[in-house]
């Protein structure tokens, strides 16, 4: 691809996003804009204990308010619909949108009250009596295992969803064969991605025509068949509207049980319903935590620091269900060795449910824990051995000519020339004069390090390890789509299938169109179809749209320039090889002067149809469903699986300072090297690791869900759970390198996740370099200012303190 | 998140206000409420009527008083933070303003409203412990004045009598060549609730020693402390930074400490330890000229 | 009750509870979308409206309160149907955003800045935006957005009241 690269007209280039316009000026069309006649309200009731009985739920004075039209709780609803779809095969741990008999987190929704405007939902709300009786409760991961601690679901018999251990290569071997060992164990604090936007619905069912129309701040749209499948409606009564706003979501808007409560609702009482999440709800109860994890790392290694083997065990506290949480354990397979040349690994992973909000996919879907974990891993090897922590990582890393690189578990990197990136990156910011600033600020007195951290963004959504985790699961592609139509008068328009939450979708359409079709982009019209009309989506996950959005479009747009060109060359009466297209017209190679242009092809195939070369449609429109490059392949007997086609890499050095007394870690420097081969719009690229990068700060020092020991989540609003504001987001510097991927129609690859994979690392080895020569090792995120201070303390007392 | 029902009564006067206040035991006054109206979304607060005070004109001033400066009730933050008045005459408030919460709540938020509210970690209450304020308070007909330290008595607890209505706060000026100030705080983000803060003010002689002292610690205990053992064991000193250190400890030594999710005790206790310290030997620095020590 | 705001400088009457917030009036009553709930509690900032110029939260403010004092929203920062304010085209420029929820309110918060501000240092700007909350930038390209617009307004020669 490389030598093409030059040659792109609106590729890589400082296009604007077409996005933009609408949202700059409030036009944006998200779900709590919507406004259907007639339409009622939900407010939500939940269950203030950790772990309850429903004893008795009254409803008489709720139900006496004016205004007020129904209170549903979870034995209707659990009467009249199935549980929720979930990714592992567990049918005693059922899923539900309102608790049924026994709720098992506090916050938990235990019913539903609809009236004419949210604020008399909640009037009434607060008029339902609940009778509970407390249940024991367990909210540690680790006591969750334990035998003795009590059953969050007495049916399934144990606490444990997932075990399972996958052995790639002669682990034992290799570590009886190293010079040196380590252990480590890291955790990682229960956070998520937390929109700005919560989470809403709103659902119309129609009798007449039996459809169940859903409005939804929804990122993975493609669960019309799930909704169906619990309100037992088939899949073509529901029809997922795609043209809704998605006001950020980074993994976690999959609001399949805010969607089957509305839906139900809206038939059993004829009206539209809807449910936006108040930011209470969406906090306790939307089920819309991530990845709380804990990490046992054994790492194998030479003199040099060339590590040769891994065991790793990770333990993910789930909270009360899972749908496809439990998955965020299997994307790591994936990259299991980041990009490094480890021989062999060793992987457990263990997941179990405990007394907590239920999670969603975070962005990433559970590497950046289990890059902290690595990542963390590579620099107490350096620190044992006493190499700087950037020589030890090159040391280890794939070389650009070991591409395609087959790792342990069974995935093959496309390319990546991960050497250059840090050079790139260690020049744009000077390392010698980093380190300088580093001791000159040690000299007054402060607490400074420098973290480095590498990241493999894995891109391309081939969700095998589905199949991986759970063998009764045989997908595997994750198709996207696209289709293109010249109308009748020339104009252009492509059907995206798919909702989005920020990504640029539509700009990338049109750029992609744009190139092949050689047309502006401008103008170029993107469309979003709807769940009955639409074509296969996997919908935007695991960094896939630039490559899968991007291939379909790219395919469909070569597809409709085939055609062109095929009718041109018969109406010309040459033959194909001879006809050139340009710019919308084609042209006889050999006589340049014979041509037919835009309008005279748009002409022939709709109206013209005797002109048609023999057997072709009529028309000017195309699909194309395009499948995930390098996929289709199932897990092997041994546990191993390609997952997806492409690699990114990103590079992340920081420079942090902490004044000893306060604890308060200041990002002074961040550089960031990145490659995702080409970039179709720089401008989202840029946002997209930026955007990363904050999300992961918040990780590393300010966020989490907190819980006390009585199982209340105590970060439920926005003044405890933290997310960084401008003035914690540092003036980050990014050098870019382009590695294109072979795999993918335009060399791009994904790029949505590298910098949340890399931040917390980097900052976490920063705090580290920092404290280390006090015999500290934080091992724990988010690091809060005040517990870290305690600690600096602890380890300086009983010297004298200073000011 | 939206509030129970309630009345709403717009005011035109205090008096108006402390009668509608003294015949609805549920009533509320709204100043600025910015931290009311989230309580009230919440339902944690859920006032039978609201009495809003924002359009009495007669409680909205900076001015000069005698020795004091005087500020209404419902005076902004945003215009106590762009007031030269204030910059000349009260430099520690000056200082401490731009701590409070964000422009766009400090372009609502009033000065009465947060000393009413009396959150342990709010700079408002710390800086009129520090400086002696004197808040003024109607209420049945009659004004009468209660000193800050008299004031709170409680975390978001006060002793603003039933029925009355904070109207104004009165912070004494001090006079003379050699005035410095010194505040400082610590929490997770720039603009968060302070896990500790500390102000300071001092006078200083001519031949370097202080005449006068007043230090204050916040968010620390239920209400923000004086350090008075500190202040009387400094006075007439040099406030060598070894002395102040030993000061500062003595007065917060055994103290008991807030705890929370953010914070510890033990971090909070030997933070303010830190940060009425440093306060200290930057308002020595500011009195003597000079620009502030690297902390 | 009923009360009369003034929104984009056209006054409006409306009939609302008092407990409704200035935020669900303009939404709800008057049909601006623009300002978006986030958090309703204050912190997120997704809601703001410029109050007698000055950027505040909606969400903090009952409908009520606000009678008589201009009011200015998203809405009423673009010259024209499907054209652009200066600060606007600025933020499409630099791609200041991605899913635009917070957007609105980023763009009000600059117009407050750059009226009080024609020229902000870095710090400025960061210190302006940083009552708002944006999940998906990193803030860069917002800051980048406001650098832009601020210099872009200065070499402005329209007469002053024309400016925006």
């Amino acid at each position: 691809m490389s030598e093409t690269a030059n040659h792109f007209r609106f590729v890589a280039t400082e296009r604007r996003v077409r996005e933009d316009r609408r949202f700059v000026a409030g036009k944006g069309h998200f779900v709590a804009d919507i406004d259907l006649p007639d339409m009622r309200h939900v407010a939500l009731i939940t269950c203030p204990h950790a772990a309850a009985r429903i004893l008795r739920i009254d409803k008489s004075a709720a139900l006496a308010l004016p205004g007020v039209h129904y209170v549903l709780d979870g034995a209707e609803l659990a009467s009249a619909t199935l549980p929720l779809m979930t990714g592992l095969d567990t049918p005693n741990v059922p899923r539900r949108p309102l608790a049924h008999e026994i709720a098992r987190y506090s916050g938990e929704w235990v019913a539903a009250v609809v009236a004419d405007s949210r604020a008399l939902a909640e009037d009434a709300a607060e008029a339902v009596e609940i009778d509970y009786e407390p249940l024991p409760f367990v909210l540690d991961a680790e006591q969750a295992l334990d035998a003795a601690s009590p059953l969050v679901h007495e049916a399934h018999g144990s606490n444990v969803l997932l075990d399972k251990t996958f052995v790639w290569g002669e682990v034992e071997k290799d570590f009886a064969a190293s010079a040196h060992t380590l252990s480590l164990r890291v955790k990682w604090g229960r956070s998520s991605t937390v929109p700005i936007e919560t989470f809403g619905v709103v659902a119309r069912w129609d009798p007449w025509r039996e459809i169940l129309d859903v409005w939804a701040s929804i990122q993975m749209p493609r669960y019309a068949d799930q909704i169906g499948a619990a309100l037992k409606v088939p899949q073509t009564s529901v029809r997922v509207h795609y043209d809704v706003d998605v006001g950020g979501s980074y993994g976690v808007k999959r609001g399949i049980k805010h969607t089957v409560l509305v839906g139900y609702l809206s038939r059993r009482l004829g009206f539209p319903v809807r449910l936006i999440e108040d930011r209470l709800e969406n906090m306790r109860g939307g089920d819309a935590h991530g990845p709380e994890r804990l990490f046992d790392v054994d790492l194998a290694f030479d003199d040099k620091g060339i590590v040769r083997s891994m065991k790793m065990r990770a333990l993910e506290n789930l909270g009360a269900y899972a749908g496809r949480s439990p998955f965020q354990l299997g994307k790591p397979i994936g990259d299991i060795v980041g990009p490094y040349k480890i021989n062999s690994v060793q992987y457990r992973a263990l997941a179990v449910v405990t007394n907590k909000t239920t999670q969603d996919a975070v962005r990433g879907f559970g590497q950046a824990p289990t890059n902290v974990a690595l990542e963390r891993g590579m620099d107490e090897i350096a620190t044992m051995l006493g190499i700087d922590p950037i020589e030890i990582r090159r040391r280890n890393f794939i070389r650009r000519d070991e591409f395609p690189y087959l790792i342990p578990s069974g995935t093959t990197y496309d390319s990546g020339d991960f050497h250059t990136v840090v050079d790139k990156a260690l020049a744009a910011t000077d390392y010698r004069e980093l380190k300088a600033e580093r001791d000159r600020l040690r000299a007054a007195g402060r607490l400074a390090g420098i973290g480095v951290a590498a990241c493999l963004e894995p891109s391309g959504g081939n969700a095998t390890f589905e199949a991986l985790l759970n063998p009764s699961i045989t997908t595997s592609t994750f198709m996207d789509s696209c289709r293109i139509s010249i109308d009748g008068m020339g104009a252009v328009t492509a059907t995206m299938h798919t909702t989005s939450s920020g990504q640029g979708h539509e700009t990338l359409v049109g750029t992609v169109v744009g190139e092949v079709l050689q047309l502006d982009p401008d103008q170029i019209r993107v469309t979003r179809a709807d769940s009955l009309n639409s074509l296969p989506s996997g919908t935007p996950v695991g960094s896939r749209m630039a490559i899968m959005l991007g291939g379909a479009a790219f395919h469909a747009a070569e597809k409709l320039k085939a055609k062109l060109v095929a009718i041109a060359a018969h109406d010309l009466g040459i033959p194909l090889e001879r006809a050139i297209y340009e710019r919308g017209s084609v042209h006889d190679r050999d006589a340049p002067q014979n041509k037919r242009g835009w309008a005279d092809l748009v002409q022939i195939a709709y109206r013209s149809f005797h002109r048609m070369p023999p057997d072709m449609e009529p028309g000017l429109s195309v699909a194309h469903v395009y499948p995930v490059p390098t996929g289709g392949k199932l897990p092997t007997a041994d546990g191993r699986v390609h997952m997806y086609p492409c690699v990114s890499f990103e590079f992340h050095l920081v420079l942090v300072s902490i004044d000893p007394d306060l604890g308060v870690p200041e990002i002074a420097r961040y550089q960031i090297g990145h490659d995702c081969g080409t970039q179709i719009n720089p401008k989202i690229v840029r946002g997209m690791t930026m955007g990363g990068v904050a999300h992961g700060i918040g990780a590393a020092l300010y966020e989490e869900f907190a819980y006390n020991d009585d199982g209340q989540l105590i970060a439920q609003t926005f003044m405890d759970y933290l997310l960084p504001s401008s003035h914690e987001m540092p003036k980050v510097n990014v050098v870019d390198h382009e590695t294109p991927s072979p795999f993918t129609v335009l060399g791009q690859k994904g790029s949505g996740e590298s910098g949340y994979l890399g931040a917390p690392a980097a900052i976490a080895n920063a705090v580290n370099d920092a404290v280390r020569s006090l015999g500290l090792s934080i091992n724990t995120l988010p690091i809060r200012a005040a517990k870290l201070a305690d600690m600096i303390e602890q380890a300086k007392s009983p010297r004298a303190n200073n000011t | 998140m939206k509030a129970a029902p309630f009345e709403y009564s717009r005011v035109a006067d205090i008096d108006e206000a402390c009668a509608l206040l003294a015949t609805d035991d549920g009533a509320r006054v709204i100043a600025g409420g910015q931290t009311l109206v989230p309580m009230m979304a919440m339902r944690l607060a859920r006032p039978t009527r609201l009495i809003d005070i924002n359009r009495i004109a007669a409680l909205s001033y900076i001015r000069l008083e005698d020795d004091a400066l005087a500020i209404g009730a419902t005076t902004r933050q945003s215009l106590v933070e762009r007031s030269a008045l204030v910059k000349e005459t009260l430099p520690l408030l000056a200082h401490a303003v731009p701590h409070i919460g964000h422009a766009a709540t400090r372009a609502r938020g009033t000065v009465g409203g947060s000393i009413a509210n009396a959150d342990p970690a709010a700079e408002l209450p710390l800086i009129a412990i520090t400086l002696d304020a004197t808040f003024n308070v109607r209420g049945g007909g009659k004004t009468s004045d209660i000193a800050a330290r008299d004031f709170f008595v409680g975390p978001m607890v006060t002793a603003l009598p039933e029925g009355a209505i904070l109207a104004a706060v009165r912070f004494p000026v001090w006079r003379g060549d050699r005035i410095g100030v010194g505040f400082h705080e610590v929490n997770a983000r720039r603009s968060d609730f302070a896990f500790v803060s500390a102000a300071a003010q001092v006078a200083m002689k001519a031949d370097g020693t202080c005449e006068r002292i007043a230090i204050g610690v916040g968010a620390v205990t239920d209400f923000p402390m004086r350090l008075d053992s500190a202040e009387q064991a400094l006075q007439g000193t040099a406030l060598d930074d070894d002395a102040v250190r030993a000061a500062v400890s003595q007065a917060l030594a055994g103290i008991e400490a807030l705890e929370d999710l953010h914070a510890s005790a033990t971090y909070r206790q030997r933070v303010a330890i830190k940060l009425a310290t440093r306060a200290i030997i930057d308002a020595r620095e500011h009195a003597h000229g000079r620009p502030p020590h690297a902390h | 009750m009923r009360i009369k705001l003034d929104i984009n400088g056209t006054v409006q009457e409306v009939d609302t509870e008092p407990r409704t917030t200035l935020l669900d009036c303009l939404r709800d009553n008057l049909n601006l979308k623009g300002a978006h709930a986030g958090c309703e509690h204050g912190v997120c900032g997704a809601c703001t409206v410029l109050f007698d110029g000055e950027a505040v939260r909606s969400c903090l403010m009952f409908a009520a309160q606000a009678e008589g004092t201009p009011i200015v929203t998203i809405e009423g920062v673009s010259p024209g149907p499907g054209e652009l304010s200066p600060i606007q085209d600025a933020f499409c420029e630099t791609h200041g955003m991605q899913c635009g929820y917070c957007t609105p309110a980023m763009v009000l918060v600059a117009h407050a800045l750059l009226a009080d501000n024609p020229n902000p240092k870095r710090e400025d700007i960061v210190d302006a935006i940083s009552g708002n909350l944006c999940r998906c930038t990193g803030y860069a390209q917002i800051i980048d957005a406001i650098a832009l617009a601020a210099e872009r307004l200065r070499g402005d020669n329209r007469p002053a009241e024309l400016r925006s």
